[in-house]
């Protein structure tokens, strides 16, 4: 029943982990495609016309687009097994409502940092590190964000663990010395198979920023 | 069973007021609290929304969510009644992906072309010219992007339904939405504005005007 779900995806984005991730939490088969998003296939095209990016989650031939929609659709058409969002209304807000905010913080932040240099680096860094101790408080002394089990906080956070390199290297300083709680969490996350398969190596993947800061000649 | 249910809101704020008309679809009594977000935010917001410190927040038995979007998922499971998303997952999903549009490419595209400089108006326009379009396709000959009655994407969408021809009045440039250029999604924001809970979720009309209107003189000084 492979072919009934196909991922269209691209091996360092966090946003398509975040799906690889539920996916595997949910024990479903898939036939994952990579797209060299220089050259975008025709299927990429046409399953997202909008905004033609990964990841696309393509359930019995239909397009589902954007990370956190697909990881709930995911919740919800797969609900039997291990639930990613809580059954509690309250709870469930709460969870959405940090989804929402790692989405508008951690990635234009992260990128600010491998991307720029002096004054605008040092400001991003600042609030990214500020957004992390938020986090923090959050995840407070539970396991997971999700309680005792892995759930959809801890799956949208997550995939950026492996980016942690590539934003200390570039900005040359340490997340565990402010965070330590968070990098423990996310040590947790990664003795999980459906974690540990989904997130390429964080070397790997600061060779593929390497190349892209070359490519578009940023220092 | 007495249920205490409080919004935090701005009467302008057409996020403040997606969460009015959520409320007023399922038939659900509230004290609204205004918060001068021009002025010193209330000791109160700062309690119930310390992390991002905006309207709109909702207090369920004391309880706060804050971030429109999230705050309407919690309306619809919370109260029974007309629903605002569908059932099925994948209209769900897709209802999600054209609010998330919505949210995160019409209205910023709207705003720049509004109160863009003269100098960058017309690739402004361009560009939310191009998002209205794709809104557009959404609609699919339906009456509402809910289908018969107002949905997620209608609620989200309530900028382009009421605030953006006002605004388009206040400026005095009517090139974004018309009835010229986009026909069928100009149709709908009269089919919005029409429907009885959505009236009621609505700022007063002339108020929004004059303070639009004067927004763009402080924006015209200022040049």
């Amino acid at each position: 029943m492979a072919e009934e779900v196909v991922l269209l995806d691209f091996w360092p984005s966090p946003f398509g982990m975040r799906v690889r991730i539920a996916l595997a939490e949910k024990g479903i088969q898939y036939e994952y495609k990579e797209e060299d998003l220089r050259n975008k296939s025709d299927l990429l095209l046409k399953m997202n016309p909008i905004h033609k990016k990964i990841p696309v989650l393509i359930h019995k031939g239909k397009p589902v687009c954007e990370s956190l929609i697909q990881v709930q659709y995911i919740d919800e058409v797969w609900h039997g097994k291990s639930p990613l969002l809580p059954s509690d209304p309250y709870q469930r807000a709460n969870a959405r409502f940090w989804a929402d905010f790692v989405d508008k913080k951690i990635y234009d932040l992260g990128r600010k940092i491998w991307t720029t240099k002096g004054e605008e680096q040092a400001a991003a860094k600042k609030e990214f590190i500020e957004s992390l101790k938020l986090l923090e408080g959050e995840l407070g002394d539970k396991t997971y964000f999700g309680g005792d089990n892995l759930g959809y906080v801890d799956v949208v956070l997550v995939p950026f663990y492996n980016w942690f390199y590539v934003y200390e290297k570039c900005g040359n300083f340490t997340i565990e010395e402010e965070c330590p709680k968070l990098i423990a969490w996310a040590k947790r996350c990664l003795q999980k198979e459906s974690v540990a398969k989904s997130l390429p190596d964080e070397e790997k993947v600061y060779g593929f920023v390497l190349q892209l800061k070359k490519a578009f000649g940023i220092e | 069973m007495s249920e205490e249910v409080k919004v935090l809101g701005n009467w302008g704020s057409c996020f403040s007021r997606r969460v009015e008309l959520a409320l007023k679809i399922k038939g659900v009594e509230y004290e609204y609290i205004e918060e001068d977000v021009y002025g010193n935010k209330s000791p109160l917001l700062l309690k119930y929304n310390p992390v991002h410190k905006k309207v709109p927040v909702l207090l369920h038995n004391g309880k706060p969510i804050a971030e429109s979007l999230v705050i309407i998922e919690y309306i619809e499971e919370t109260w029974k009644g007309t629903p605002i998303l569908p059932e099925d997952p994948y209209e769900k999903a897709m209802a999600r992906f054209w609010t998330k549009f919505v949210d995160e490419k019409c209205l910023p595209a709207l705003w720049r072309a509004v109160w863009s400089p003269e100098n960058e108006r017309e690739k402004a326009v361009e560009e939310a010219c191009k998002c209205l379009e794709t809104l557009q396709s959404a609609l699919n000959g339906k009456r509402f992007f809910g289908g018969d009655t107002v949905g997620l994407v209608d609620i989200a969408a309530n900028f382009i339904g009421f605030w953006l021809r006002i605004i388009q009045e206040a400026t005095g440039h009517g090139d974004l939405l018309s009835a010229e250029k986009f026909p069928t999604l100009f149709k709908w924001t009269d089919e919005f504005v029409s429907c009885s809970v959505v009236k009621q979720s609505l700022p007063p009309r002339d108020k929004l005007l004059a303070f639009f209107k004067a927004r763009v003189a402080e924006a015209n000084a200022s040049k």
